[in-house]
């Protein structure tokens, strides 16, 4: 059997034949390991990334591979994936110890990432996007209608009703993603590697997306399934590999293994509970948003937040919480609506007001907006307190050396010194940056944006660490968070956002997932009557 | 053990003067070649060849760090050249020249910033428009002749403080001012994060269509300054010369290691490039090497520089 699925596959472009090869071939048996990692050691100059790292991959099944940031994940995958072709040790394809020495290999091999960062071309039609460099041709031009037949195929394949002519930029992220995975199926895609794939998806998004890696893990594909979220992985993959400083820590059945082992396996110790306790918050009144309005964004928000009070905006994503959000920092414009502060109210024009009236937010996308990645953390430390390090322009040195070694021993950032560039940090040292870079100043009102999205978990404890610790010193928090868990033990009160309205307001005691859910719900279905009703 | 410190030792170094090698290099290949080279009124003389487009390049370094880029340099250095040379003529006074040419520097320079900020223009195309702007001016003003008459001004073009010609020290003055900015001050601050990620620039407060306005603004004085050198070197307001100086300009700072995708880079890379692209022409020179050819040499040797530059930067991010 596996000498049928031999290496020099031809990659088929002929969609109906590939997937009677896949589905009544029965050549491909699920279980059966297409791809074996043995003893792979990666070095880079100065650091073992890799050490001794073992990984079965199945056909037909999904192996989620964990650890924590810097555990060496990426590092694995892009060996396998191509990327990295200096390394020791085997990659063995279906019994064949086979060297990838880019790309194009493990593509061919039928090995395809989809990685963070899609790659596409936005102004491309979804079609011409999933035929890129293997355009169909007929006397050396591109046979556009085969490959709008081809597309059209692979469309309904998939279950998918967009239409091959929608050009790439007018897809949502989450619909960008079915066609990347589409792109790697449509290639003969027998491995696909998915990092971190739900990270900017709706919960509704994240279960179709769940229900299309299921139907194609039938068909004998197998996935590889990088993600934070162990709920998730629990929920939809088989095997585990994890991974820990570079290290080979264990593998197996994750019927096998539950959530808290799984955890003490990642971080190397036992962890009891994830969020530390919060402490009563019963301060005065610092913020005061009134009918804040925004048209077409949110509407008729209104809310306090006290000293030392957490308050939590709850939702889905695409609810308007950051939106009124970036509204309060003076990122957006909002229309109407008042927003006071120690009760004066405020003129909030732009970023440099908000922070001048002590409010700071970290915002949700941490790489576009959170930090200059090419600079060091002193450099992004004083360009968010400019203010305070300069006198006439001029920069004071000691004083910056001060302030920001002190954010960077109080934070524990992992890295060489303050003058490490933050794009070479981990992703929770960076988030700690982000963080800590407004601690140097005097911010009462603090705004976290989904503060733990795309982080590890121990990077996530001293985060939530240091919220309640803000907190306790008097500082009033917003937490925005699509992670239900997250939001409900981390806030005194939360907010339920739904359809850019204010859904309800929950202390913590009474609220619970299901009740948030229901509030989500009942606003959507109001609105869906209430347009309805204007329609008619 | 011991030998992959060294090693790591030596790449290290490397990484870090990669262009300062590549100009000591030259320096001895020079030096061998011809035995003229060393003479110290041959080096002199090379900086001196330099000072005009070091000194835009002295602004066109903080364009480039933050991300931007002015293509009219050299015209607006044309356009500063002439009308200083013009004041000089018509009032008689060197100080008025002076700061007439810098202050023409300048309001082409909040001009471009203003585009940029304004009308969302790319850097690129509003400064190519100001181009256009500015040879149209000249020409207005001069109607293709140029301005003589004004050798009041010798000293700043042709003197000499000790050893040292003028514009040498104005141009070594120029890096100084520049480096100081971009090391010391809030601005500088804020041109590597312009460059390096606008959106976080914003997102931590910088007002950042201010301060690119200032940044063309302050690039424009020195575009201003280089043209008003150039009259007192040409002791004349000339409309033909000065097109192509910003291109020249880029040149050195791209050779000095800054990068085009922004937020890296420094002005006294821009020196060291500059000073790489004059020692090849020297050195062309002087084994009377036709210019055709010097073209093609230089071509290859920029190319060169920046390659190795690249590579030695990315061994870096890999680490």
């Amino acid at each position: 059997m596996i000498k049928r699925l031999n290496i020099s596959a031809q990659v088929s472009n002929d969609p109906v034949k590939y997937l009677a090869e896949l589905v009544t071939g029965g050549e491909i048996l699920n279980n059966e390991v297409v791809v074996e990692l043995r003893n792979i050691r990666k070095e880079f100059p100065g650091v073992v990334a890799l050490d001794g790292v073992n990984m079965d991959i199945r056909a037909g099944c999904i192996h989620a591979l964990l650890g924590e940031n810097g555990a060496g994940k990426s590092t694995l995958m892009k060996i396998l994936s191509g990327t990295y072709k200096n390394y020791d040790g085997e990659v063995i394809y279906q019994g064949r110890e086979v060297h990838l020495k880019s790309e194009k290999d493990a593509i061919d091999l039928g090995i395809a990432i989809v990685s963070q960062e899609l790659n596409f071309v936005p102004e491309l039609t979804i079609a011409e996007n999933l035929y890129l460099g293997r355009e169909p041709k007929v006397h050396g031009f591109v046979d556009k209608k085969k490959r709008a037949e081809d597309s059209a195929y692979w469309l309904s394949f998939m279950g998918l009703d967009y239409g091959q002519d929608t050009k790439m930029g007018d897809l949502s992220v989450a619909q960008r993603q079915m066609i990347e995975i589409l792109k790697a199926v449509s290639r003969n895609g027998k491995v696909l590697i998915m990092d971190e794939p739900t990270s900017a998806l709706t919960g509704m998004e994240t279960a179709i997306l769940f229900d299309k890696i299921r139907e194609l893990k039938e068909k004998g594909i197998a996935f590889v399934f990088i993600s934070h979220r162990l709920d998730e992985v629990f929920e939809l993959c088989d095997d585990y590999t994890v991974l820990r400083d570079g290290q080979y820590i264990g593998s197996g059945r994750l019927t096998d293994i539950d959530q808290d082992q799984m955890i003490s396996m990642m971080v190397g110790r036992e962890v009891q509970e994830i969020y530390p306790p919060l402490t009563s918050a019963a301060g005065r009144t610092v913020l005061e948003v009134k009918n804040l309005n925004s048209e077409g964004v949110f509407e008729n928000i209104s809310f306090t937040l006290h000293a030392g009070e957490i308050l939590g905006f709850a939702g889905m994503m695409g609810a308007g919480r950051s939106e009124i959000a970036r509204a309060i920092f003076g990122m957006d414009r909002y229309d109407s609506g008042e927003i006071r502060i120690d009760g004066e109210p405020c003129q909030i024009r732009d970023i440099r007001d908000a922070v001048n009236h002590g409010i700071a937010m970290v915002t949700e996308d941490r790489a576009e907006y959170g930090f200059v990645g090419v600079r060091s953390i002193r450099e992004n430390v004083v360009l968010a307190n400019e203010d305070l390090f300069t006198r006439h322009g001029i920069l004071d040195g000691p004083k910056i050396q001060k302030n920001v070694t002190d954010i960077y021993e109080r934070l524990d950032i992992k890295a060489p010194g303050i003058d490490t560039l933050v794009g070479t940090l981990s992703g929770g040292n960076q988030q700690k940056l982000v963080l800590g870079k407004w601690l140097v100043r005097d911010v009462s009102v603090l705004i976290l944006d989904e503060p733990t999205r795309g982080i590890d978990v121990g990077a996530r404890q001293e985060i939530y660490r240091l919220i309640v610790e803000l907190a306790a010193q008097g500082m009033a928090i917003l937490l925005i968070s699509s992670d239900m868990p997250e939001v409900l033990s981390m806030s005194h009160r939360i907010m339920v956002i739904a359809n850019g309205k204010c859904a309800g307001e929950l202390s913590s005691k009474e609220a619970t997932q299901d009740l948030i859910m229901k509030k989500i719900v009942e606003v959507d279905r109001n609105y869906e009557r209430h347009s309805a009703e204007n329609e008619a | 053990m011991k030998d992959t410190q060294q090693k790591m030792k030596l790449s290290t170094i490397y990484r870090k003067y990669g262009i300062i090698i590549i100009l000591v290099i030259l320096f001895i290949a020079s030096a061998l070649i011809n035995q003229n080279f060393l003479k110290p009124q041959n080096l002199l003389n090379i900086l001196k060849q330099i000072s005009v487009v070091t000194i835009i390049a002295c602004g066109e370094t903080m364009l480039i760090v933050s991300g931007m880029i002015d293509l009219s340099a050299g015209l607006v250095c044309t356009t500063s050249m002439c009308f200083s040379a013009g004041v000089l003529v018509a009032t008689g006074s060197v100080p008025l020249a002076i700061v007439v040419g810098i202050l023409i520097g300048m309001a082409a320079g909040w001009l471009n910033g203003f585009m940029v900020t304004q009308f969302k223009l790319q850097p690129f195309i509003a400064t190519l428009a100001m181009t256009n702007v500015a040879e149209g001016i000249v020409q207005l003003y001069t109607n293709g002749k140029s301005i003589g008459g004004v050798t009041k001004i010798r000293f700043l073009g042709q003197g000499s403080i000790g050893p040292i010609p003028v514009p040498v020290v104005i141009m070594f003055a120029a890096v100084a001012i520049v480096a100081v900015i971009m090391k010391y001050t809030q601005l500088g601050i804020n041109i590597y994060a312009i460059g390096g990620n606008e959106k976080a620039a914003i997102a931590s407060g910088v007002r950042v269509n201010h301060e690119k306005r200032k940044i063309f603004t302050l690039s424009g004085a020195f575009v201003g300054l280089a043209g008003v050198v150039l009259m007192a070197r040409l002791m004349a307001g000339m409309p033909s010369v000065g097109d192509g100086y910003e291109f020249d300009a880029i040149t050195a700072v791209v050779v000095g290691g800054t990068s085009f995708l922004g937020g890296i880079g420094t002005v006294t890379g821009a020196l060291i490039g500059s000073i790489i692209v004059g020692l090849i022409n020297n050195i062309l020179n002087l084994l009377h090497v036709s210019t055709q050819y010097q073209l093609i040499v230089k071509g290859v040797l920029i190319a060169g520089a920046v390659t190795i530059d690249m590579k030695t930067k990315e061994d870096k991010k890999s680490q």
